[in-house]
């Protein structure tokens, strides 16, 4: 590590750069209260070190793994980092978000808002090395603490509004279910160690486990991670704590905070557990594709935009675990090139909806910073008063909306791929069964749509429903310059996904031995992920034949006829009265979908009468799964706490008297 | 990449454009056949389009730019999608652009912005047409690329073009799996294209149109554009349905002389299809919007049936 160009991608570099993030979140506890320079001058900073550390990931990707010991933490008990492939992978992920959010939040932070503006940068700050540090560990003991620093940083961040008492009920459940997660995490390891008491990942790499024990930490594994993910049934935290969050953190913690989680599974699954079994795959294809159409169905009906982008992310998170699942069955059949198919659409998947989910809510942000809604039904119109921040976030609509030529498509397609071609897998009935759940795959997709259209739609097109609408002011530079960032990323990924491939390849050699990487980056702009005559998708022809189409139909239409149009009231079928709550709200757009999902609802309606003067139309609905699980679990830990409260008396004899007891015990216990 | 191929392309992407029309006005000229009316001749088509290329463009008060770009990115979508769908030939450099998944997409795209466009302006109608289409959309996608998966399944490939070559090569064996993904073919584009009996592409009655509702606030060149696209769309769909379950006729790499003998094929192709899809729309009726979920899911299940039929009986 002496000469320079290996210091580019190395380990040393990335701590350094957690280390100068750590600096700017301690300076920011100095000047405590000095927002223009924590706004202006520390956020930015933070970015340009996210970006340094974006560079330094990929640099990273492919180059021989480096390990680090640190002497932190406890004496005998140093920390272990190492940064290979798939950590560096995850660690460009982190920067590259990291940069447009910074960027962002430079300008988006304002006095007035609960926690103080340097205690806020310390958060944040530390949330971002936290991350980093996760996807760096290489031990147990080092994984679970950044694990948790993380989980603390964050719920710091969710109740930076703290004075609203809903949002400290937010930040509650999300802590409740991060250490729930965190339990099983700690079994997991605790399983994967076999008795060794070594707690290192190469300890536990070097243990066979028994197909029995392997199973019993990949569910721990999926269990833990899964809470953190926010797979069914334990994503209540997810469309709490989004919208109480302020939009930068609600875009970190949705676009990489979540991806934490889904690199935990794949280091748990496919680097420290030796073998693979089958069914997990289907294990995580069932609760991914569940999970997935879950999150839709309820983004689809939300009237919250916040709310409606986190149900966005659980849809996208089971996608995510559904492609994991996939690979794992292609895995524990020995069909390697498969297997590097599939990670390959699910890493994709991770990268585009980091890019554009942080780009969404970040302009969910700027619309709330200008409106002062979060209430779909209260907005409306906003692409005449806030153009740039519509047109950005137009970018990350139609990617998230999975549509071509955006990355979203891309990640979407190689799933597909993945999905249709498994005939050859050994077993007829996942033969069957597996090109049918690609069906499940295209009715989210096409639901996302659906949500997308009523998102935007809603936000920023129509007449503004509200009279205070018309004075929204838009996006200032710093804000544009973070989201535009965030477009250009997309624009990249669905543009030069053969770059992109190449990139993620040597993460999935890591894994899986396999990649798709030659295979593409023999085909030039092209997309073969396995041969020319089986599929192709080439994005760049595939917009440019788009753009000459419609620059060609513009010339001539204006060449041979002419450009004259005039400005009226709109027709509407030549009704003359109408105004802004004519339109179609939030509600009414959910409206076919909670007809026809109605099962999976629990929705309390107020209709209104025929004799109403003032008639009103209220529909709620709620997570089956809070009155299916959560309600029960939290009145059987009341009973519980209840009766363990009666042995609390309050009286010091009955105190002693317990003492004596159990002294008693002891020692008829130990002279036995 | 053979000159060939880029005349065939070039061939194909005219013909779409010239031709449309021309089956929207046999559809109507059909129609009003078999309900005992004189109709309006097979050019009508091509006289609206001259007509509304022809008048101003009146646009509401407040329509934002995505209003006025819609109709343009619509129209580039299909032309696009004519260009990959082998309806001549299977030999096009377009084509290694997009396969049947990314066509679909394309598809999307379209419907996304129409949809989004509609609501731009803010009245009832046009909200009201957006969501209802993309109810179409979302129950429409699914069936639609289950009947593509079991084309790619049975030539193990999503391309198209390698689809068609791999159908139009087997021996005149009506295969069961193809038969059931046809029906299903054809119910998801009579809903795809606004057809009777999802929507009626000839009313203006507000509380059922779906189509007309969205460019209800349309006109002059804009509107013409839509039209145009609309047509384009309906005969992208018929292209696609001749060429994976009637392949017959259609030139290759191999044999690019039979270019010639292709356009009268597919004339006729089309005649016959366009005569068949105006029989289905005159004996049936508009359903309520709400039915349509139950005739999409039907025509999930059979395109489900088909690939299940595929993987048990054809491997």
């Amino acid at each position: 590590m002496t000469d320079l160009p290996n210091l580019a991608g190395s380990v040393d570099v990335v701590l350094a750069i957690v280390g100068a993030w750590l600096a700017v979140g301690a300076v920011g506890v100095v000047s405590l209260r000095k927002l223009e320079f924590v706004a202006r001058t520390l956020f930015p900073l933070g970015g340009v070190f996210g970006l340094a550390l974006f560079a330094v990931g990929v640099t990273a990707i492919g180059a021989p793994a480096q390990s680090i010991v640190l002497p932190i933490g406890l004496p005998d008990l140093p920390f272990h980092f190492r940064l290979d492939s798939l950590s560096a992978f995850f660690i460009a992920t982190i920067g590259a978000v990291a940069a447009g959010v910074s960027a962002f939040a430079a300008g988006y932070f304002r006095t007035g808002e609960g926690t103080a503006p340097g205690l806020l940068c310390l958060q944040y700050h530390l949330f971002l090395a936290s991350m980093v540090l996760v996807v760096l560990a290489d031990d147990a003991y080092a994984f679970m603490v950044m694990w948790e620093t993380m989980a603390l940083s964050s719920f710091f961040l969710v109740i930076t509004n703290h004075r609203i008492d809903e949002i400290r009920r937010a930040g509650y459940l999300y802590l409740l279910l991060a250490h729930v997660g965190a339990i099983a995490i700690l079994l997991c390891f605790g399983v994967l160690q076999a008795g060794s008491g070594d707690y290192s990942f190469a300890g536990m790499r070097a243990q066979e486990l028994s197909p029995a024990w392997s199973s019993a930490a990949f569910l721990l594994a999926l269990l833990g991670f899964g809470a953190k993910a926010g797979l069914v049934p334990m994503h209540v935290w997810l469309p709490e704590a989004h919208p109480a969050a302020p939009s930068p953190v609600s875009a970190l913690m949705s676009a990489v905070m979540l991806k934490t989680a889904v690199y935990g599974m794949l280091r748990v699954s496919f680097d420290l557990l030796s073998i693979q079994l089958w069914w997990w795959g289907v294990v995580l294809l069932a609760v991914g594709l569940f999970t997935a159409v879950y999150g839709v169905v309820f983004a689809a009906v939300q009237v919250d935009m916040k709310r409606l982008l986190a149900y966005s992310s659980i849809e996208n998170i089971g996608l995510v675990f559904a492609g994991i699942g996939l690979a794992i069955v292609f895995c524990a059949y020995r069909m390697g090139a498969m297997a590097g198919l599939a990670l390959t659409a699910m890493l994709y998947q991770v990268l585009s909806h980091a890019f554009f989910k942080s780009l969404l809510f970040l302009g969910t942000g700027s619309v709330m910073h200008a409106t002062n809604e979060r209430s779909l039904g209260r907005l409306g119109g906003l692409i005449r008063y806030m153009p740039w921040v519509a047109w950005l976030s137009l970018v990350g609509v139609l990617a998230s909306a999975g549509l071509p030529p955006l990355g979203g498509f891309v990640a979407e397609w190689l799933l597909l791929q993945s999905f249709l071609f498994t005939p050859g897998l050994p077993s007829a009935f996942l033969n069957m069964l597996i090109p049918v759940l690609a069906a499940l795959v295209v009715l989210v997709a096409a639901l996302a749509g659906y949500t997308m259209v009523k998102f935007f739609g809603v936000v920023f097109l129509g007449q503004p429903r509200e009279d205070g609408l018309s004075r929204a002011r838009d996006a200032g530079a710093w804000e544009r310059a973070g989201m535009l960032w965030l477009v250009a990323g997309c624009a990249a990924l669905g543009l030069a996904p053969t770059l992109v491939i190449g990139l993620i390849d040597p993460v999935t050699r890591e894994l899986v031995a396999e990649g798709i990487g030659p295979a593409v980056a023999s085909s030039g702009w092209l997309v073969v992920p396995v041969a020319s005559e089986r599929a192709s998708y080439g994005p760049l022809i595939f917009l440019l034949g788009i753009l000459a189409s419609v620059v060609l139909a513009f010339l001539l239409v204006r060449r041979i006829y002419h450009a004259r149009s005039r400005r009226v009231a709109p027709w509407d079928c030549g009704y003359p009265w109408q105004n802004a709550r004519m339109q179609d709200t939030a509600e009414g757009f959910g409206q076919p979908i909670r007809q026809i999902f109605e099962k999976m609802f629990r929705m309390q309606r107020h209709l209104p009468s025929p004799f109403d003067t003032k008639p009103r139309y209220r529909v709620v609905i709620t997570d089956k799964f809070w009155h299916w699980l959560y309600l029960p679990i939290a009145t059987l830990v009341n009973h519980v706490s209840r009766i363990v409260g009666m042995l609390q008396r309050g009286r010091i004899s009955v105190y002693l008297m317990y003492s004596f007891i159990t002294l008693i015990v002891l020692l008829v216990a130990v002279t036995r | 990449m053979s000159v060939a191929a880029f005349v065939s392309q070039f061939l194909e992407i005219v013909f779409a454009l010239l031709l449309a029309p021309l089956l929207s006005g046999w559809v109507n000229q059909c129609r009003a056949w078999l309900q005992n009316r004189t109709g309006p001749g097979l050019l009508q088509p091509y006289r609206l389009l001259h007509k509304l290329f022809h008048k101003e463009s009146v646009l509401a008060e407040h329509a934002s730019p995505l209003f006025r770009a819609a109709p343009y990115l619509v129209f580039g979508c299909m032309v696009l999608a004519c260009a990959i769908i082998p309806t001549l030939s299977t030999d096009l450099p377009l084509a290694s652009a997009a396969d049947a998944i990314a066509l679909v997409g394309l598809f999307a795209l379209a419907r996304m912005f129409i949809s989004l466009a509609a609501m731009d302006v803010g009245t009832a109608f046009g909200s009201l047409g957006a969501r209802r289409e993309m109810l179409i959309g979302f129950l429409a996608e699914p069936a639609l690329l289950m009947v593509l998966f079991t084309a790619a399944l049975t030539s193990n490939s999503t391309s198209l073009a390698t689809i068609v070559e791999h159908i139009a090569a087997r021996e005149l064996v009506v295969s069961p799996s193809l038969a059931f993904a046809g029906v299903a073919f054809a119910m998801v584009a009579l809903a795809e294209n606004a057809r009777v009996p999802v929507d009626n592409p000839a009313t203006h009655l507000e509380l059922t149109m779906i189509h007309e509702a969205l460019i209800l606030e349309y006109s002059g060149r804009h509107l013409a554009l839509i039209e145009w696209a609309a047509s384009l769309k309906l005969f992208a769909y018929s292209c696609i349905g001749l060429a994976l379950f009637f392949p017959w006729g259609i030139a290759s790499a191999e044999a690019p002389s039979a270019l010639a003998l292709a356009v009268p094929v597919l004339v006729f192709k089309l005649a016959i299809g366009g005569a068949a899809l105006a029989l289905v729309e005159t004996l049936s009726a508009k359903m309520r919007i709400f039915r349509v979920p139950e005739f999409l899911g039907t025509a999930f299940l059979i395109a489900v049936i088909a690939m299940l039929i595929h993987i048990l009986l054809d491997t």
